[in-house]
């Protein structure tokens, strides 16, 4: 049996690090009240809440918190026609909060995640992890068997070539889930007491030329070095699928930054996930999905990108049209989906026009 | 989900580097007892081997090598290599390996690890490398696949080798113990996860396991150091070992796992006084894993003997010229290949299983 944290306060940094360069994403229908657990790590951040469903409802935000909130007519006002490309009805609608964010970290979790509490039964500051884990390099190249060997009382191991030990920049930090594990439908219907009970004390980097299932519960990314890639898909009302979202996300975002030489980690930081959806709600949605994947994995493993790709958008647009091109024969919905990146493409270089002087996104200069 | 393991389906091998076993084989008792224990004694050794009673085992020792080996092979069966011979002469579908100077370990609860069982656990379940699942190993207790892990690769594949890790003296190099003497390994990652196919890892041989007759002819002892020494930071064979295993494996569509077991690795030896006798291990590294991470193995190489000679031959072809070991690893390698056809049992069939 696992629990959620209570004694949060105790375990606040001092010195909330990035407080003016990270913003909090979070996608919501029914209401914040999840905040409150997370105060004392998350109040000295800017949040932006991006509130799906109907917009005449209101979503009551704890007091304290410095924040901007986004309905769906507020997504409409300011993307025009190309609102279309952000999903209604679907917590995918959160990456219109990427876009608009002018921070260059991302950090966004799911308003039904509480705080964990690690083994010794202290409460985990995920976002310090998360940031630890971006501010760290990564290393796709050769998989060090002690996990991430930048973490205290770690190291590379013996045979690590030291050419390789000063890593990458790390461009995503995916972390995982206690309590609720996120499965599909069918696990879901098969096994519906199952718990996450086990944690893995590791962060590591997922190798170059490795797909993995990306999950946007517990989530931290650097816009700079991968944000135009982080669309979440046409998902929810109107769409033929439901939570591939996030996963879609995470397989354009690999294919690029293995292209780009960017690094994506997983495990730490753990948070309490809560409640379980559905899962014949969940099974209505993913049916498709469950059947397209099988296509759409070897796409995503056999995709190349030219060498003339050497920003985020530039892969994306290639990756786009290699959606187009070798999806469409799937169903037509990859038509409408390849369609719908371009869209995101040009609606989030509109929303972050490069200033002058600035490093082109990608590897940094 | 995992086929049960007979008793008799394994060997415990053992490359005995020190003479006195006693308390080794003492606080492994439990773990070692049901099974049948092949320990090899390093040729250079020069004591008598002190064993405690109540095992079943067979002991080789130089004239056993001798005989069986002769002077047919460049093959030098002495230091850490001296287990590879064990492997030879085994004929049991699995093999578990562990040094000398390791003991059991315990779990954060203050539980002994058994590691056999563990190793056993991890080699009888399937192995997923096309695929990364975040939850790690899918078939571990209170755990599964995760949404979006597609389908038809739930089935997963062979596991052929396990690596195992290490508490306490960890097993880093030279240069980077020495410059953290005093850092031991502590945190105990509660996790087995499979190697994603098409990625390299440095395969540690303080602690493994493995189906000999899927992936036995594979594991090479071929690169000996000029200055090969008695301690891990004096050698980088078992590097050099799991690279050709993880290549044959990848082509072949074999898995390797790597996380559980833990074994409690005993303070021993100095790095400093290592690095300054040989920091030849570290350089070579530089060559040895931009050459692995191109090696492309032909499609007509169906079986892990052809796929070894493919290596070989390139090892040969690309790095003989710069290192004499190389050259000596290519052709140990072969020699390999010729012994284990005519002295091991069951020449491994291709993987198709």
């Amino acid at each position: 049996m696992v629990e959620p944290a209570t004694a949060t306060q105790a375990a606040a940094p001092v010195m909330p690090q990035l407080k003016d360069e990270l913003d909090i994403v979070i996608p919501t229908i029914r209401n914040l009240d999840f905040l409150e657990m997370w105060r004392p790590f998350f109040q000295p951040y800017h949040l932006i809440i991006v509130q799906d469903g109907d917009p005449s409802k209101t979503i009551k935000v704890p007091p304290g918190f410095d924040y901007e909130l986004y309905n769906r007519n507020d997504i409409n006002k300011i993307l025009g026609p190309k609102a279309s490309c952000i999903s209604f009805k679907d917590s995918a609608c959160r990456c219109f909060g990427y876009m608009v964010s002018k921070k260059k970290y991302i950090f966004t979790i799911d308003d039904d995640c509480f705080v964990a509490k690690d083994p010794s039964g202290k409460a985990v500051n995920a976002l310090e992890q998360h940031i630890k884990n971006l501010l760290c390099p990564s290393t796709p190249f050769f998989f060090n068997t002690l996990y991430d060997p930048f973490r205290e009382g770690a190291d590379f191991v013996r045979g690590y070539p030291f050419s390789l030990r000063e890593g990458v920049p790390t461009a995503v930090s995916h972390g995982l889930w206690l309590n609720i594990p996120d499965y599909d439908a069918p696990t879901q219907l098969v096994k519906p007491l199952e718990r996450n009970t086990r944690f893995v004390d590791a962060v590591l980097t997922i190798p170059k030329g490795t797909l993995f299932p990306m999950c946007g519960m517990n989530l931290a990314f650097d816009r700079d070095l991968i944000g135009p890639a982080m669309y979440f898909g046409l998902m929810g009302d109107g769409q033929p699928i439901g939570r591939y979202d996030d996963m879609w996300a995470g397989w354009c975002i690999k294919v690029i930054c293995d292209h780009l030489g960017l690094g994506v980690k997983t495990g730490l930081p753990y948070i309490y996930h809560s409640k379980a959806s559905n899962p014949f709600v969940n099974l209505r949605k993913e049916y498709k999905g469950i059947f397209w994947q099988e296509e759409i994995i070897p796409f995503f493993q056999q995709a190349v990108l030219p060498k003339d790709c050497t920003t985020v958008q530039k892969c994306y647009v290639e990756l786009a049209k290699q959606v187009k091109e070798k999806l469409s024969k799937v169903d037509p919905y990859f038509d409408k989906l390849a369609d719908a990146m371009v869209t995101w493409n040009k609606a989030w270089d509109e929303l972050n026009p490069p200033t002058a002087g600035s490093v082109p996104n990608g590897k940094p200069a | 989900m995992s086929l049960a393991i007979k008793d008799d389906e394994v060997d415990i091998v053992i490359g005995a580097l020190r003479s006195d076993l006693t308390t080794f084989m003492n606080e492994w008792r439990p773990m070692f007892s049901r099974f049948h224990l092949i320990i090899v004694k390093d040729p250079d050794l020069k004591e008598e081997l002190k064993i405690p009673e109540g095992f079943n085992l067979d002991v080789y020792g130089k004239p056993d090598i001798d005989q069986v080996v002769g002077s047919s092979t460049s093959i030098l069966f002495s230091g850490y290599l001296c287990r590879y011979f064990g492997y030879l002469v085994s004929r049991k579908k699995y093999i578990i390996s562990v040094d000398d100077d390791c003991l059991p370990a315990r779990d954060p609860k203050g539980f002994l690890v058994d590691a056999v069982a563990q190793n056993i656990s991890n080699l009888t379940n399937p192995a997923t490398p096309f695929f990364f699942n975040t939850l790690y190993d899918p078939y571990a207790e209170g755990a599964d696949f995760v949404r979006g892990y597609p389908f038809s690769l739930r089935g997963g594949v062979k596991c052929a080798l396990s690596c195992g890790l290490w508490l306490n003296l960890a097993d880093h190099d030279a240069p980077t113990q020495a410059l953290k003497a005093r850092q031991r390994n502590s945190r105990y990652v509660d996790a087995v996860m499979t190697v994603p196919a098409g990625s390299l890892i440095p395969i540690s041989g303080i602690n493994i396991a493995f189906e000999r007759e899927a992936v036995g002819p594979a594991l090479v002892p071929a690169l000996k150091l000029a200055g090969e020494g008695k301690c891990r930071w004096e050698t980088m064979e078992d590097i050099w070992s799991g690279l050709c295993v993880k290549v044959v494996c990848d082509h072949l569509g074999l898995g390797v796992k790597t996380g559980l077991p833990y074994i409690w690795r005993t303070d021993r030896g100095d790095p400093i006084a290592s690095l300054k006798k040989e920091w030849e291990g570290v350089k070579l590294m530089e060559e040895v894993i931009p050459f692995f991470q191109s090696v492309r193995l032909p499609r007509e190489a169906t079986t892990v003997e052809e796929c070894i000679v493919e290596v070989a031959n390139a090892v040969k072809e690309r790095l003989g010229s710069m290192d004499p070991v190389f050259a000596r690893a290519a052709k140990a390698m072969l020699d390999w290949i010729k012994l284990w056809q005519s002295v091991g049992s069951s020449s491994s069939r291709s993987s198709a299983v």
